[in-house]
């Protein structure tokens, strides 16, 4: 699904990531852990199309396609969907019309009709039910006066409505209370299938208690510094980063 | 800057698609301005002596501002001056007799308007709009008058009005904008052409929107229309204006003056989608749109409620007006302005409370893209006798792309402790995280702008009627075309 080699990143002569391997299957959740600063969210806007960044790679590819020409709404309709770690404000927009508009574009793209208001209305129904959200937010501006919760299940309700192959979730469970957290995984967890895949980006093991990852990476200082199963995810919760930092490559 | 900047700029930049011109016999006098000229309009309009009485005091009022003052330089607008002898003051297609019916109307004038979406054969109207066209000077087409006219309602060419009701014309000409109100309103009253009229018999709900569409062919030419609109006692109508103009590289002057009067209980809907040619994207051409238009609530409980949607001309400078004069009168302005490339707008309204109980709401919103720059400049007046006056306003600015400014004027003056005013205003910009966001849901970054620039206006384009709301989407989107590649 998704294939990364040697990816180096920058932002105003900083380098953020150096040097990221990662190997995503079809059907695979893998999840990606650090602390604070360590290039998660960069790995994620990068995926998804950002052009904030210097970006060198040796390869990216996804679905055996090379990423790297390919325009952040043309991405999205290829099947890549990013739920934002800071979701946006859009005031006036009407949360279902962009909605139904992300769902539109990405049916040109794919030569299939657009969806009507009515027939899109019932399906989004449908989802709202799933991520517990009351379908007044459908009627509201986009993330406009949503709590940091609702914004969160704004975007796992656009990702089960879009259906993306490939779902790269940054921090998605941070700033949610428990129930808010149970609501965001078991809508991930119900989405999870042998078609897609999920990059799960977390400061913590929380959400990993209730959707068990197939693989979990630790990324320090723009490297995978630790690569594991489920299990590694519980010794971090257990002993922290620091203990990874001695096993640091010395920098180069 | 990032690519998602550089769209940016390149969107707001597309071809203007009214800009074309036709080829008409043009029955034009030499420029220049003079009191000949002035008599000359008068003359060839068989105007009544009161009128042209009117037009030479507003001419020398107009002469002796000019001499002593100039052009009004207050506005935040610049362009160099205007040499008011070289403007045509007065064009009008030939062949032109009294028209009984549309059959009459050069048929390269019935194609000007068909191009321009503006349906004159009445079998294929628009639902329930009546429609007066001016061309260049002159109306040239009223449709519906016939229908109008069965429940008494008058909607014709302000010339045609001069000649058939003297009397209304005589008793509220220049009653709202007096020819002393300002330099153009004074230039406007000298010399205006024509324009539209309406009046509104007591008790009457007008039956369908009535529209004027005005449009500027001729080169050199002012374009000075007047408008006067009569609302009697407890009657109701909305009306709305276009406006389009060929593309030529010089800039041409249009001075229009409206003028809105409401009596007890009634109640006017002023609606304006103004697209005058805006200049290239290096700001060569365009419209000076300078307009004076004031609504006078003369009335207890009567309304006045002005929606505009600007996104032409190469300088706007307009302040759509409401006195409040009647006890509980209502004035309400909801603005949409546009700049792109290089036009500037200073635009916004008067609120002056009088009666008592008034109310009046403002809502604004000025988008700047490319280098254009928008400034909202405003007035709200309490006046000692008006207890219990509740304004709010709101003032929002939104920046599109990095070399385009906004600004806001508001002027206060509250001289009754009873008011009850708020003022609410903000600035923000099209964020690239705005935009990021769109286009990692599929949405190519062109629309995800004009999706988000239609969101900001959302709160003004509801007070359109349903089929202009339409139209004012569609045009945010083609006058934003390059702000965004």
């Amino acid at each position: 699904m998704l294939e990364i080699k040697n990816l180096h990143a920058s932002i105003n002569g900083t380098e953020i990531l150096r040097g990221i391997n990662l190997t995503v299957g079809t059907g695979e959740l893998h999840a990606i852990m650090g602390p604070n600063g360590s290039g998660k969210s960069t790995l994620a806007q990068i995926l998804a199309g950002r052009t904030t960044y210097n970006v060198t790679v040796d390869e990216l590819t996804y679905q055996g396609r090379d990423l790297m020409g390919m325009s952040p709404e043309v991405r999205a309709r290829e099947g890549i969907f990013l739920s934002f770690q800071y979701p946006v404000v859009i005031p006036g927009v009407n949360n279902m019309y962009f909605l139904q508009a992300a769902v539109n574009a990405q049916r040109k793209h794919r030569g299939e009709e657009a969806i009507d208001a009515v027939d899109f209305l019932s399906l989004v129904k449908e989802k709202v039910k799933l991520v517990q959200l009351d379908e007044s937010f459908l009627h509201r501006p986009v993330n406009e006066g949503f709590s940091g919760g609702e914004k969160k299940r704004n975007e796992i309700l656009q990702m089960l409505t879009l259906e993306p192959r490939l779902a790269i979730l940054d921090e998605t469970d941070s700033g949610l209370d428990i129930d808010a957290l149970k609501i965001v995984a078991d809508g991930v967890q119900n989405y999870r299938s042998p078609e897609r895949s999920l990059l799960v980006i977390t400061h913590y093991q929380r959400l990993l208690n209730y959707i068990e990852p197939d693989y979990v990476h630790v990324l320090m200082n723009g490297r995978i510094v630790k690569s594991g199963g489920p299990a590694l995810a519980h010794e971090l919760e257990a002993k922290g980063y620091s203990w990874l930092q001695e096993d640091l490559p010395v920098a180069q | 800057m990032s690519t998602d900047l550089k769209t940016i700029e390149e969107i707001t930049g597309q071809e203007y698609k009214y800009g074309f011109v036709t080829d008409i016999e043009q029955d034009s006098i030499p420029p220049g301005l003079n009191e000949d000229v002035v008599r000359l309009i008068s003359a060839k309009k068989s105007e009544p002596e009161f009128l042209l009485q009117w037009r030479l005091k507003a001419y020398r009022y107009w002469v002796k501002l000019n001499k002593e003052q100039g052009e009004p330089t207050w506005a935040k607008v610049s362009y160099p001056p205007i040499d008011y002898q070289s403007i045509i003051y007065y064009s009008a297609p030939k062949r032109r007799p009294e028209l009984d019916s549309l059959d009459e109307v050069d048929p390269k004038i019935l194609e000007t308007y068909a191009k321009l979406g503006i349906p004159l054969e009445e079998q294929k109207r628009l639902s329930g709009v009546a429609v007066d066209a001016v061309f260049d000077s002159v109306s040239v087409a009223t449709t519906f008058k016939e229908a109008l006219a069965e429940v008494g309602v008058i909607f014709c060419p302000f010339s045609e009005a001069v000649g058939k009701y003297p009397e209304l014309v005589q008793q509220y000409l220049g009653s709202v904008v007096p020819y002393t109100d300002n330099f153009y309103a004074a230039l406007n009253s000298a010399v205006f052409s024509d324009g539209s009229f309406v009046y509104i018999p007591k008790g009457v709900r007008c039956p369908m929107e009535l529209s004027t569409y005005f449009r500027i062919n001729a080169a050199k030419t002012g374009q000075f229309e007047r408008t006067l609109i009569i609302a009697e006692e407890g009657s109701y109508v909305s009306y709305l204006e276009g406006c389009t103009a060929p593309m030529r590289d010089e800039n041409q002057l249009h001075a229009a003056v409206v003028e809105l009067i409401a009596l007890d209980n009634a109640e006017i809907k002023y609606s304006t989608v103004q697209n005058w040619y805006p200049g290239d994207k290096n700001g060569k051409g365009g419209i000076y749109n300078f307009v004076t238009k004031r609504g006078a609530c003369r009335g207890v409980s009567s309304k006045i409620s002005w929606t505009q949607v600007e996104t032409g001309s190469a300088i706007t400078w307009k302040y759509p007006s409401c006195l409040l004069q009647g006890d509980n009168s209502i004035g309400e302005f909801y603005s949409v302005a546009l700049t792109n490339n290089y036009q500037q707008a200073d635009t916004g309204t008067k609120m002056i409370h009088i009666g008592k109980n008034t109310r009046s709401t403002i809502i604004s919103k000025g988008i700047s893209a490319g280098h254009g720059q928008n400034t909202y400049r405003g007035q709200v007046k309490v006046m000692p006798g008006a207890t219990g006056a509740r304004n709010y306003s709101q003032c929002d600015s939104l920046l599109v792309g990095d070399k385009c400014s906004a600004h806001t004027f508001p002027y206060i003056d509250i001289r009754n402790s009873t008011t009850q005013m708020e003022h609410e205003a903000s600035t923000s910009k099209i964020g690239e995280d705005q935009i990021f966001y769109c286009q990692q849901r599929g949405i190519a970054v062109e629309d995800a702008v004009t999706m988000i620039v239609n969101g900001f206006c959302k709160d003004v384009f509801r007070k359109l009627p349903m089929e202009f709301a339409v139209e004012a989407q569609k045009l945010m989107e083609v006058s934003l075309e390059g702000s965004v590649g």
